[in-house]
C-alpha cells in the first residue's frame, strides 16, 4: 500500500528525532525573540512578531515532558496552521526536509517516553535512524502540555499550576 | 482661464473639497447656533465660511452660486450685526443655502461646469428675510436631508501616518538595496537577513496602506444634527441629538454600509420614539427628549449604540402583531420572553405600509436595516424599557482595530492600557507609601479625595509569587482604571507614554486568560500584551492577595462568593457596625465645630448643600441603661473631628456619624441573627467580632427622607 511519498520537514528536539508533514508547516524560521506571557500555560515561551501577526510559540521541549529551552539558547521555530490556530513550535534545531514512503510507516516503539508518546502518531523507519512522526494537533493543544516539569524557563516568570484553559464565553 | 484646462481642473478639485468640507462643518455649526442664538462665535464662523465659498465662486466664475451665496451672506450679516434675530424661518432657508451649495457642488463634479439650477426663489426668500419680512413656505424644507452625498474620489489621511509610510518606503528601498547587493556577491547571510526585513517592512507597509481606509464613524454622523434637528421640527417634537465617539475608526466601506441602517434608526427613534412635548411632560419627562449616538472599540469589534429616551418598545403590540403577521405561533407567543419578542421587528413582514409615513420608512423597514449589518458580517440587536426609551446596539467586527494606548511596564514587560479605560495616573513617593496606601486586612486601598481606591498590583497578579515576597518599599505608580462602572487603581512599574496601537487579537489557544485583550507590535517590532480591565478586575477580586490566600484555602474558611461585595467595618462606641462598601458614597472627616442644630436635628454644610447628620448611636437605639465600655484596644474618638460615612440613596444623602472606620472586608457574611432591634438587619461574626449589619433604609426614613417608589423599583 506504498502511496506517493511523504514530504517531512524534520527537527530535533532533545533526543528526539521528529517530523511533520509539508502540509501542516507554513514556514520555517531562525530565532526572535518573543515576548513571555505570565499566566499563559507552561508549555507557552511568548509571542512573536510575524510579519505584523501575533503568533502564539509553544515551547516543544516543555510539551513532551523535557527540560526546558535554556535562556540563552536560540531555538528554531517551526510555524504550523491547525485550523484555525496558527502557532510557532519551538525547536531545538532544524534538519532537512526528507521524502519517505508509506510503507516505511510503523507504530511507536514501546521504548518511547511515555512523557512523548501522545505526541506521536508513528515512526518512519530510516535508513540510519527513527523519524518520530509528530502529531500536529497534540503539539499544538496546551492542554496536553507535560505537567510534571515545573523548571523555571526564561527569565523569572513561573506559571501556576491552575488550568487557565477553561473556555470563557468572550 | 478656461473649463478643461489642467489648471482649472486643479483649481476645481480644490474648490469643491473644500466647499465640501465647509458645507459639513457649518452644517453641525448652524444646529448649534439655533439652540444657542447668543452664541457670538457660532454666528461669526457660519458668516466666514459662506463668505469664503462666496469667494471662491466668484474666482472661478460661477456665477449663479455666487449670487445665491452673497444672498445668504448679506442675510448673515444683518444677524450678526444685530439688525435681525435668528429666526426658526431665517435658519431654514440658510439650511435650504446650503443644501443647494451642495447640489451644485455635486453637480460640479460630475459635469465639470456651473449647473443650470435656478435659485431666484430662495435668493427672494433670502432677500425677503433680510427686509423682515417671513415670506409663505420660508419655514419649509424642501426635503429633509436623508441622502448624504458620497464622497468618492479622495479621503483623508493623517499626517502622522503619511509621515510613517514614506519612512517605511524608505526602508523598503534600502532592504531592496541591501538584497541586490547580496545576491550579486553571493552572500547567503546577507540574503537571509535582508529577506527576513523585507518580510517586515512589507508587512508594516501593508498595515499602514490598510490604516488609510480607516476612517472615522464621525463622518457618518456628522449631518446628524441638522437630520434631526429638520424631523423633529417636522413632527412637531422637540429633540436633541448627542454624540460620542466619533472618532472611533472603522474601515471605509464598512462606513458607507452602516450609513443607511444609523439614518434609519435615528428617523424611526426621532419619528416614532420620542413623544410630543405635551406627551412627555405628562409622563413627567423634560419635554426635549434626546438621541444619542455613541461608538466604541470592545473585544475586537466597533460597538455603536443609538439610544433613545421615548416611549420604548410596545412589548405586548410586537407580540401581537407578530402573531398577526403569521411569524410566530399563538403557542410560541405565549412563551417568549420580552426581550425575544422584540426582536421580532428585525423579521421582514413586520412593518406594513401604514407605518412607513412619509417621514421615515420609505419602504425601508428594520430587516432591512438588519440584513446590512449582517452583510457586514455585524449583528444588530435592541433593548426597549417601555416609557424609558429604546436602544439599539450594533457590532461590528473589525479587520483592524486601532486604539489609543498607555504603556506601562511590570514584571520587566510592557503591557497596554487602553486609553478609554484610563481615568487617571498617580504617583507615590517611595517615603510616603506607608502613611498614603491603607492595608486593610489583605486589601490594600489608597484614599482618593475621600473615596477608597482598591488597589490591584499589576505585578503580584501576574506573578502571583511575588505577592508572598517581601519588597523593598519604592515609589508607586497608580493607573486609575474604570472597568463596569467600578475604580479601581492599578499598581504598576513604571508609566510611558500614550501611543495609538493596532489590536491583534491573540490566537484562540489563549483565550481563556481574562486579564489580556490581545496584543499590538510596538515601534520596535516586539509584541506587548494589551490589558483587558474588565478581566484584571475580576482577577484581582477572585484572587485574595497576600496572606490572606492562605485563609481562604483551609477548608474551615467558609469562602466569601466570588461576586460579594465588600464590607465597611465601623466602629461606634464599642460596637462593631457594617455595611455594604458599595453604599458609602464617601468618608469625610469633618470638623465638629461645623455641625449644626435645626429643631433636634444636626447638619452640616456639605459639598454646597446641607447633609443631615445621625449618629449611628441614636438610629440604633440601645437597651442597656449603662453605655458599653469601650473596647480596650480601640483608641478613642478623635475630639475634633467627626469621622463620617456618606450614604446616598438617589437624590438624598446621609451622614452617618461614626467614632471610627475600623476595616474593609472582602465579602459581606450572611446574617446569623435576625435583628433584635431598630436601625439593624441583624448581626453577624466578623473576624472573632459580633458586628451589626446597619439598616440604611431605617437610617434614611428617620430622617425624613423615605424613598420614592420610583427610587424603590431601580436597581
Amino acid at each position: 500500500m506504498d502511496g506517493s511519498p511523504n514530504i517531512i520537514c524534520t527537527f530535533m528536539v532533545g533526543e528526539l528525532f521528529l517530523g511533520l508533514e509539508i502540509g501542516h508547516v507554513r514556514e520555517i524560521l531562525r530565532y526572535q525573540d518573543m515576548t513571555p506571557v505570565p499566566l499563559a500555560p507552561m508549555a507557552v515561551s511568548g509571542l512573536l512578531n510575524l510579519r505584523g501577526e501575533v503568533v502564539t510559540a509553544i515551547d516543544l521541549r516543555r510539551q513532551l515532558g523535557m527540560p526546558a529551552t535554556q535562556p540563552d539558547a536560540m531555538p528554531d521555530i517551526v510555524v504550523v496552521d491547525v485550523d484555525p490556530i496558527r502557532v510557532g513550535l519551538l525547536v531545538d534545531r532544524i534538519e532537512d526536509i526528507v521524502e519517505v514512503g508509506d510503507g516505511r510507516f510503523e507504530d511507536p516503539p514501546d521504548t518511547l517516553d511515555p512523557a512523548a508518546r501522545r505526541f506521536i502518531r508513528g515512526v518512519y523507519k530510516l535508513e540510519d535512524r527513527l523519524l518520530a512522526a509528530l502529531d500536529v494537533h497534540a503539539a499544538t493543544d496546551l492542554g496536553a502540555g507535560g505537567a510534571d516539569t515545573r523548571e523555571r524557563g526564561r527569565g523569572q516568570l513561573h506559571q501556576p499550576s491552575a488550568p487557565s484553559m477553561e473556555t470563557r464565553d468572550s | 482661464m478656461e473649463p478643461g484646462s489642467p489648471e482649472y481642473e486643479v483649481l476645481l478639485g480644490e474648490f469643491i473639497a473644500e466647499a465640501r468640507e465647509i458645507l459639513a462643518r457649518v452644517d453641525g455649526t448652524l444646529v448649534a447656533l439655533e439652540r444657542d442664538p447668543a452664541d457670538a462665535d457660532g454666528l461669526a464662523a457660519v458668516f466666514r465660511d459662506v463668505h469664503t465659498i462666496k469667494g471662491n465662486c466668484g474666482w472661478l466664475g460661477f456665477g449663479r452660486l455666487e449670487a445665491l451665496a452673497h444672498a445668504c451672506e448679506s442675510l448673515l450679516d444683518c444677524v450678526r450685526n444685530g439688525e435681525l434675530e435668528l429666526t426658526t424661518e431665517i435658519v431654514t432657508s440658510v439650511f435650504a443655502t446650503l443644501d443647494a451649495l451642495g447640489r451644485s457642488v455635486d453637480g460640479l463634479e460630475r459635469t465639470r461646469v456651473e449647473g443650470d439650477e435656478d435659485f431666484s426663489g430662495l435668493i427672494a426668500t433670502l432677500d425677503a428675510l433680510r427686509e423682515g419680512e417671513v415670506p409663505a413656505g420660508a419655514a419649509d424644507d424642501d426635503g429633509v436631508v436623508d441622502e448624504l452625498p458620497a464622497r468618492e474620489g479622495a479621503i483623508r489621511v493623517g499626517v502622522d501616518l503619511l509621515d510613517r509610510l514614506v519612512n517605511q518606503v524608505g526602508e523598503l528601498v534600502l532592504v531592496r538595496n541591501q538584497l541586490l547587493q547580496a545576491v550579486a556577491a553571493g552572500d547567503a547571510v546577507t540574503v537571509g537577513i535582508s529577506s527576513q526585513r523585507l518580510d517586515v517592512v512589507t508587512g508594516q507597509l501593508q498595515e499602514g496602506i490598510m490604516r488609510t481606509r480607516m476612517q472615522p464613524v464621525g463622518r457618518v454622523w456628522s449631518r446628524f444634527p441638522r437630520l434631526v434637528r429638520d424631523l423633529a421640527l417636522e413632527c412637531g417634537k422637540q429633540v436633541r441629538l448627542s454624540v460620542e465617539g466619533g472618532d472611533t475608526e472603522l474601515d471605509r466601506t464598512l462606513i458607507e454600509a452602516i450609513r443607511g441602517p444609523l439614518t434609519h434608526i435615528v428617523r424611526n427613534a426621532v419619528d416614532h420614539g420620542i413623544e410630543e412635548p405635551e406627551a412627555r411632560t405628562a409622563a413627567g419627562k423634560p419635554a426635549e427628549g434626546f438621541v444619542a449616538l455613541r461608538a466604541f472599540h470592545e473585544a475586537g469589534q466597533v460597538v455603536l449604540e443609538a439610544t433613545d429616551d421615548g416611549k420604548g418598545i410596545d412589548v405586548e403590540r410586537v407580540r401581537r402583531r407578530a402573531l398577526d403577521r403569521g411569524l410566530i405561533g399563538s403557542e410560541e407567543a405565549a412563551k417568549l420572553a420580552d426581550n425575544e419578542v422584540i426582536e421580532r421587528v428585525f423579521e421582514p413582514g413586520f412593518s406594513t405600509a401604514e407605518d412607513v409615513s412619509s417621514i421615515s420608512g420609505r419602504g425601508v423597514g428594520l430587516d432591512a436595516v438588519r440584513t446590512s449589518i449582517e452583510a457586514i458580517g455585524g449583528s444588530i440587536a435592541v433593548d426597549s424599557r417601555r416609557g424609558r426609551g429604546t436602544r439599539f446596539r450594533i457590532k461590528i467586527p473589525l479587520t483592524l482595530a486601532i486604539i489609543q494606548a498607555l504603556i506601562v511596564r511590570s514584571v520587566g514587560l510592557r503591557y497596554a492600557i487602553p486609553q478609554a479605560n484610563l481615568v487617571e495616573l498617580l504617583r507615590i513617593e517611595a517615603a510616603d507609601v506607608e502613611r498614603l496606601i491603607e492595608h486593610v486586612h489583605g486589601a490594600r486601598v489608597y484614599r482618593l479625595r475621600g473615596r477608597l481606591l482598591p488597589l490591584v498590583y499589576l505585578d503580584e497578579l501576574l506573578v502571583p509569587e511575588l505577592a508572598r515576597t517581601e519588597r523593598p518599599a519604592r515609589d508607586v505608580n497608580i493607573a486609575v482604571l474604570e472597568a463596569e462602572d467600578r475604580q479601581f487603581g492599578l499598581v504598576v512599574e513604571s508609566v510611558h507614554d500614550t501611543q495609538e496601537i493596532v489590536v491583534k487579537p491573540l490566537g484562540r489557544e489563549l483565550r481563556g486568560l481574562s486579564c489580556y485583550a490581545g496584543a499590538c507590535i510596538m515601534g520596535d517590532g516586539k509584541v506587548a500584551l494589551i490589558l483587558d480591565v474588565v478581566g484584571v478586575a475580576r482577577m484581582a477580586r477572585m484572587a485574595p492577595a497576600g496572606a490572606e490566600r492562605h485563609a481562604a484555602e483551609s477548608p474551615l474558611a467558609t469562602p466569601a462568593p466570588a461576586d460579594s461585595a465588600a464590607a465597611l467595618l465601623v466602629g461606634v462606641g464599642g460596637g462593631r457596625f457594617a455595611m455594604p462598601l458599595e453604599s458609602v458614597d464617601r468618608l469625610e472627616e469633618l470638623p465638629r465645630a461645623s455641625v449644626e442644630r435645626a429643631g433636634n436635628r444636626s447638619l452640616i454644610q456639605y459639598r454646597g448643600a446641607i447633609l443631615p447628620l445621625l449618629r449611628v448611636d441614636e438610629l440604633v437605639r440601645e437597651r442597656r441603661k449603662t453605655p458599653r465600655e469601650p473596647a480596650y484596644d480601640e483608641p478613642p474618638a478623635d475630639e475634633d473631628t467627626i469621622q463620617v460615612v456618606v450614604h446616598r440613596s438617589g437624590e438624598r444623602r446621609i451622614g452617618l456619624v461614626v467614632d471610627r472606620i475600623v476595616d474593609i472586608v472582602e465579602g459581606l457574611p450572611e446574617v446569623t441573627h435576625p435583628s433584635t432591634r431598630d436601625g439593624v438587619l441583624g448581626s453577624t461574626v466578623i473576624r472573632g467580632r459580633i458586628t451589626e449589619l446597619l439598616d440604611l433604609r431605617a437610617a434614611m426614613s428617620s430622617i425624613g427622607a423615605v424613598p420614592s417608589a420610583a427610587e424603590e423599583a431601580e436597581p
